[in-house]
């Protein structure tokens, strides 16, 4: 910052208020256009791992294949400094929808193989998926223009205000789609569909006996869950308007998400949301302390948040298992419906 | 580069990753859950050593043609106890509660990935996102008939591998520990009620299982260099290694690694070696699609 700027700065406090207060809104703005997309990630995941039990560790990819595949949809064709494929200029909501299709089919690729068989495997087996397609972005020429990225992404809507309102109507655009995802899984996982899943996460052989095709539910939630996954790296991507391959690391894009599930409360929808905001809010506010923690502490800011994510996972596993948030034994409103019609015939 | 010199390269990476894989699927095999956190027992175990050996400046005075001096014995020895004690440590205060509790093999595999998370960021709260080397001197190479080239750390390797892998075998097979851990690993239940007892047994593994773990991670190191997530990235190769082998299976695993290790290595002479990496998932994927219980069969 320049000296001469500062002293200024300093002297008016009246409009250091002002500013701290125009900053505190730009964060909160920002935080909450985060969090919304982390939430939607939450809710995928907790289809995933909280409704059916499949043990997904590879978050970041699904969330990755859709930023890109959005990004490359959109982008117009690569300038002579660039080298990536596609670059159709295509409309952002296309790009969103590709992005879902794209995160649905790679998790159709790795379901295939390792959904009918030991609930570890899948975990195992996505655990590296991630780390590939980073380096197949950052080695393969002319593909995603390597580790400099994708730049300039169209926004959505950006014609509809001038640039420093844009954030006020980023905020709108991800509060619908998170209001769009939350009542849209809420519906299907309150459904017979839903009930399906968690029968299959209680108790395999029952469901079986059932007479349910388990390995095709389970399909099914991985597929839907993996393309939401893709869908919320699509919003992030035209949100940030650059990405590259790094950006996408495993505990910014995986682990955290997980912490969000088990800190809210695996199995209900409500809990993925308020682990988002609880463990969001503590992620990304953490950075902000930094100068007023004692040096010891301040210089090890990061290190000490992922302690931290690590440590929430654990401590909830041990003392808290369902999270902040209790799933609900029973989600079904035609059976409460059901029980008053017989309490009225008794 | 020649193909025969691939595969000595691939045998020396094999070695590293089936004597971690060894580790891995014992713990596996007993416990029951796939331990996220070995890759990061993997690199304590390496900067274990790497105190011993540059920090504290023991024995650095090179043996022979070796890159490293008799300093080498103490920062192995100091590395094998203190992974076997943290993965003794972790059980004890998270993986028994949740085992009493009847926690279920994910829930305890979530814990350990946990683990792994909170001993990643204290490395790196230690030693920074800097990466190190053992040793700073060259280990010039040996030339073998036919110009093939291999260092005499890499001889090392491999000799260590085939001594630890022997003292893996007395260990399971000729003494009364060995017989009551391959007993538990096949039938915990059935070997609570012989008589053994488990929660013996479950620590000796994890010493063991550490043990390894941090042997292998000291030859990693030696191969290349040492980083606060040398060992997470190492994760999936060993994981590969496991399943090829099939669980519980240390002659499995350490067979998997060395096919892991081979076909990586081989694998540059036709791809861009920045697809390296997808290599041992391909394998994984290749092997549960066609023979899910590994070349040899599984315990569990």
């Amino acid at each position: 910052m320049d000296h001469q700027y500062e002293k200024n700065f300093m002297a008016i406090p009246d409009s250091v208020i002002l500013v701290t207060l125009i900053g505190a809104t730009n964060w909160g703005v920002g935080f909450l256009t985060t969090v919304a997309i982390f939430a939607i990630v939450a809710l995928a995941l907790n289809l995933q791992w909280g409704y059916t039990g499949i043990f997904n560790f590879g978050v970041v990819a699904f969330f990755m294949i859709g930023a890109y595949t959005s990004a490359l949809l959109t982008l117009p064709p690569p300038s002579k400094f660039e080298s990536h494929i596609l670059g159709l200029e295509l409309p952002v909501l296309i790009g969103w929808f590709s992005a879902a299709l794209a995160g649905g089919l790679l998790a159709l690729v790795i379901g295939l193989p390792t959904l009918r068989l030991r609930r570890d495997f899948l975990a195992i087996a996505t655990i590296g998926v991630a780390t590939i397609i980073r380096s197949i972005a950052n080695t393969t020429e002319g593909f995603v223009n390597r580790g400099s990225g994708l730049n300039g992404i169209p926004r959505f809507l950006d014609n509809f205000t001038n640039a420093s309102d844009y954030k006020w109507v980023l905020l709108v655009i991800m509060i619908v789609m998170l209001s769009a995802v939350y009542f849209g899984l809420q519906r299907v996982t309150a459904a017979p569909w839903g009930r399906v899943l968690r029968a299959i996460r209680d108790n395999e052989e029952t469901a079986m006996a059932a007479g349910k095709h388990t390995v095709s539910f389970r399909m099914q939630a991985f597929v839907l869950g993996g393309a939401i996954m893709g869908l919320a790296g699509a919003l992030w991507a035209h949100r940030t308007g650059s990405i590259s391959p790094t950006a996408f690391n495993d505990l910014f894009g995986t682990f955290v998400i997980w912490t969000m599930v088990m800190v809210g409360g695996s199995g209900n929808n409500k809990g993925a949301v308020i682990g988002a905001l609880a463990v969001g809010f503590f992620w990304f506010g953490t950075p902000l302390i930094q100068e007023d923690l004692p040096d010891i502490l301040g210089t090890r800011v990061f290190q000490l948040r992922e302690l931290t994510v690590g440590l929430l996972i654990v401590l909830f596993l041990l003392f808290q298992p369902h999270g902040l948030i209790r799933e609900k034994p029973q989600v079904s409103r035609f059976i409460t419906k059901r029980k008053n019609m017989y309490q009225q015939l008794d | 580069m020649d193909i025969l010199q691939l595969l000595i390269i691939g045998t020396i990476v094999g070695s590293i990753i089936g004597l971690g894989a060894m580790g891995l699927t014992l713990s596996y095999g007993v416990m029951k859950f796939a331990n996220f956190a070995h890759g990061d027992f993997m690199t304590l175990g390496m900067f274990l050593a790497y105190v011993v050996i540059s920090d504290l400046g023991w024995g650095t005075s090179p043996i022979g043609n070796f890159s490293f001096g008799f300093g080498l014995i103490p920062a192995i020895i100091l590395a094998i106890l203190g992974v076997g004690c943290f993965a003794i440590i972790t059980d004890h205060f998270v993986h028994r509660h949740l085992r009493l509790r009847g926690s279920g093999i994910i829930t305890m595999a979530i814990a350990s990935l946990g683990i792994g998370i909170m001993l990643r960021a204290v490395i790196q709260m230690i030693w920074g996102p800097t990466a190190f080397r053992f040793t700073t001197g060259i280990n010039t190479a040996l030339t073998l008939p036919g110009d093939l080239k291999i260092k005499p750390d890499q001889i090392f390797i491999c000799a260590l591998t085939l001594l630890c892998t022997i003292g893996l075998y007395l260990l399971l097979y000729r003494t009364q520990l060995g017989k009551a851990m391959r007993a538990t690993s096949d039938n915990s239940e059935l070997a609570s009620i012989a008589g053994i007892d488990t929660d013996r047994i479950r620590m000796a593994t994890w010493g063991i299982s550490g043990g390894l773990t941090a042997i292998a991670g000291i030859m990693l190191a030696m191969q290349s260099q040492l980083r606060f997530d040398t060992g997470f990235t190492f994760l999936l190769p060993m994981f590969a290694a496991v399943i090829l082998g099939g669980i519980g299976n240390p002659w499995g695993a350490l067979l998997g690694g060395l096919i892991v290790g081979i076909t990586q290595e081989l694998s540059t002479e036709w791809i861009n070696p920045g697809f390296k990496p997808g290599v041992p998932f391909v394998l994984l994927i290749v092997m549960l699609l066609f023979r899910p219980r590994g070349i040899f069969g599984s315990s569990i």
